[in-house]
């Protein structure tokens, strides 16, 4: 009875664990079976390398380079703000930090994950837009440079988390050897555990970016929506996930539209599960 | 016990609904800028007749009107006029497309108060939302750039604008909104960057307009009067850049339907109308 007991349970466990991964394929199934079909009416290449998107002029002129431009753009903005600042704090955490800091830091950082985007996306509408345009002269406050500050206090939870955990794990005789052999904290912390857990922040960087480049809803309101190749971070950019959020109400199933934003949507799958194969190369090379 | 209650009380309502959508319910559909004043007059014209159901539901004006001519709808929704291929394709399907024009619908043309500017006539505008124009001192104002702001392309002020302003109504025109134009996700979202931005300009429904936003004086061309968006000139026709909203029935409309659209006529409908940031047919 017993047995018959456990053995049920670990199916249950194990059908759950596949449903994951089902749910995935069908995913990107689904995401294959929609989107490869705008390629009969572009050709890829165009798709990909196309300067103008008008989606829904006759005929409709569906290129994305603006768009692949423009999430690239907020996420490297993203990644110069928040990577410094977030390993920097992990560091403070890990290392230096006294026991009740510590915790009350870390715990902020939580609260941090915690705010919607949305709620995120609106703060810096009202405070962060009317500050750039101001500091920087612009006609608008809309822009690249905007999307990018505030995607970074998204990032940065993940980011400082998981190098945190990284810096935690590394061997306490490391940090006693180099004691040992009379270095300086400072120096112990630069030359022998930033090092040490080198593969650990990375991957907690590439998940930051993960993070960044998947985002919606705070882009999608403050970063102007305007889909312009742009040439400085001070200008409106319109990013891959706001266009299929902005457009997918609207457009018609079965439409080349609708199939475009399909189509966007397996750029962005193939980005960023990119960048979590990256992260997670970097995570087991830290292992052996 | 209590089970066999609540499983009466569900079959109950199952037939209920089911026999009401039998026998006294009708589809309403089409554009999404009437989607909201089709469903304030749904939620009315039932307050009052109970036993009736109306459905109403957006897709866009072309959706409302293809539903129309393949009869799974009974009431099109249409913020424009319906095309001849439309009628030709109808006419095959057995259906008679029916017009009744239900309210008006004035855009208004937006800037900043402190903007010197606070007259255009259409072709500047045309210029101005074509990026062709670039800096406000082109037009009389200040020397600054232009920061259009536009809505999404899944609103149907954005397709109206860009067929009426920017392309003039030629079916040829390749006229397309400034690449660099913001895209902005409501017509709330372009009020509050209008007020904020003195070199912003937008458009939105008249229903918006505040005193933190500057609605702009438009006229024709540069022989005619510039007219503001008022109701009185949306209403004379005076005002360029305004649409009459129609309901499109097959045939004359009948039972339900035809209830419900006189409804939407009446002094209680037209009330609605102004309800709704729209402009009412003067009666």
């Amino acid at each position: 009875m017993r047995k018959l007991k456990e053995g049920i349970i670990e199916k249950l466990i194990l059908i759950c664990g596949l449903a994951s991964i089902f749910f995935v394929v069908l995913i990107f199934l689904f995401l294959l079976k929609e989107g490869l079909s705008v390629f009969k009416t572009v050709n890829p290449f165009n798709f990909l390398s196309g300067k103008n998107w008008y989606p829904i002029s006759e005929p409709p002129q569906l290129g994305i380079l603006p768009l692949i431009l423009g999430s690239f753009l907020v996420t490297i903005g993203a990644s110069i703000i928040s990577i410094p600042i977030g390993v920097a704090c992990a560091i403070y955490i890990a290392e230096i930090a006294p026991g009740n800091i510590k915790e009350v830091l870390k715990s902020g950082i939580e609260l941090l994950a915690a705010i919607p985007s949305v709620v995120l996306g609106f703060i810096g509408m009202v405070t962060l837009v009317p500050w750039v345009k101001a500091v920087f002269h612009l006609p608008t406050g809309l822009t690249a440079l905007s999307g990018a500050i505030m995607l970074a206090f998204m990032a940065m939870p993940t980011i400082v988390s998981i190098a945190e955990d990284a810096l935690y794990s590394i061997p306490k005789s490391y940090k006693e050897g180099a004691f040992a052999l009379g270095a300086t904290h400072w120096q112990t912390i630069w030359r022998v555990m930033l090092p040490a857990a080198s593969s650990g922040i990375l991957a907690a960087i590439m998940l930051g970016i993960g993070r960044v480049i998947g985002e919606t809803m705070a882009v999608m309101m403050i970063t102007g929506n305007a889909a312009v190749i742009p040439h400085t971070i001070l200008q409106p950019v319109r990013t891959l996930t706001a266009t299929i959020a902005a457009e997918m109400g609207e457009a018609v199933v079965g439409s080349e539209h609708y199939f475009a934003l399909f189509a966007i949507g397996i750029v962005l799958f193939i980005i960023s599960f990119a960048i979590n194969v990256g992260a997670d190369l970097f995570l087991h090379r830290k292992k052996t | 016990m209590f089970k066999k209650l609540i499983f009466s009380l569900g079959l109950v309502m199952f037939f209920g609904i089911a026999f009401a959508a039998d026998k006294n319910s009708i589809q309403v559909k089409g554009s999404d800028t009437m989607v909201n004043l089709g469903q304030a007059w749904a939620e009315k014209y039932m307050e009052e007749n109970p036993v009736d159901f109306i459905a109403v539901t957006g897709g866009g004006s072309g959706t409302g009107l293809s539903s129309l001519i393949s009869a799974s709808c009974d009431i099109a929704m249409s913020s424009r006029n319906i095309k001849d291929k439309e009628i030709a394709l109808a006419k095959q399907k057995g259906i008679n497309p029916n017009e009744i024009k239900v309210a008006l619908d004035g855009l208004a043309v937006v800037v900043n108060p402190k903007n010197a500017v606070s007259k255009l006539t259409l072709d500047q505008l045309k210029g101005i939302f074509t990026g062709k124009i670039v800096n406000w001192k082109e037009v009389g104002g200040t020397d600054s750039k232009i920061t259009i702001l536009s809505r999404e392309v899944n609103s149907g002020t954005h397709v109206y604008f860009k067929e009426h302003v920017l392309r003039r109504n030629d079916s040829n025109s390749k006229e397309e909104f400034a690449a660099s134009s913001l895209m902005l996700s409501s017509s709330q979202a372009i009020a509050d960057e209008v007020a904020g931005n003195s070199s912003a300009i937008g458009y939105y429904g008249m229903g918006y307009i505040s005193p933190k936003q500057k609605a702009i004086l438009v006229a024709k061309d540069d022989k005619s009067e510039y007219e503001a968006p008022t109701e009185a000139n949306v209403l004379n026709g005076k005002y360029p850049i305004s649409r009459p909203l129609f309901l499109y029935t097959n045939g004359e409309p009948q039972g339900l339907v035809k209830k419900f659209v006189d409804f939407t006529l009446s002094k209680q409908g037209q009330e609605i109308v102004s309800k709704t940031d729209f402009v009412a047919l003067n009666k």
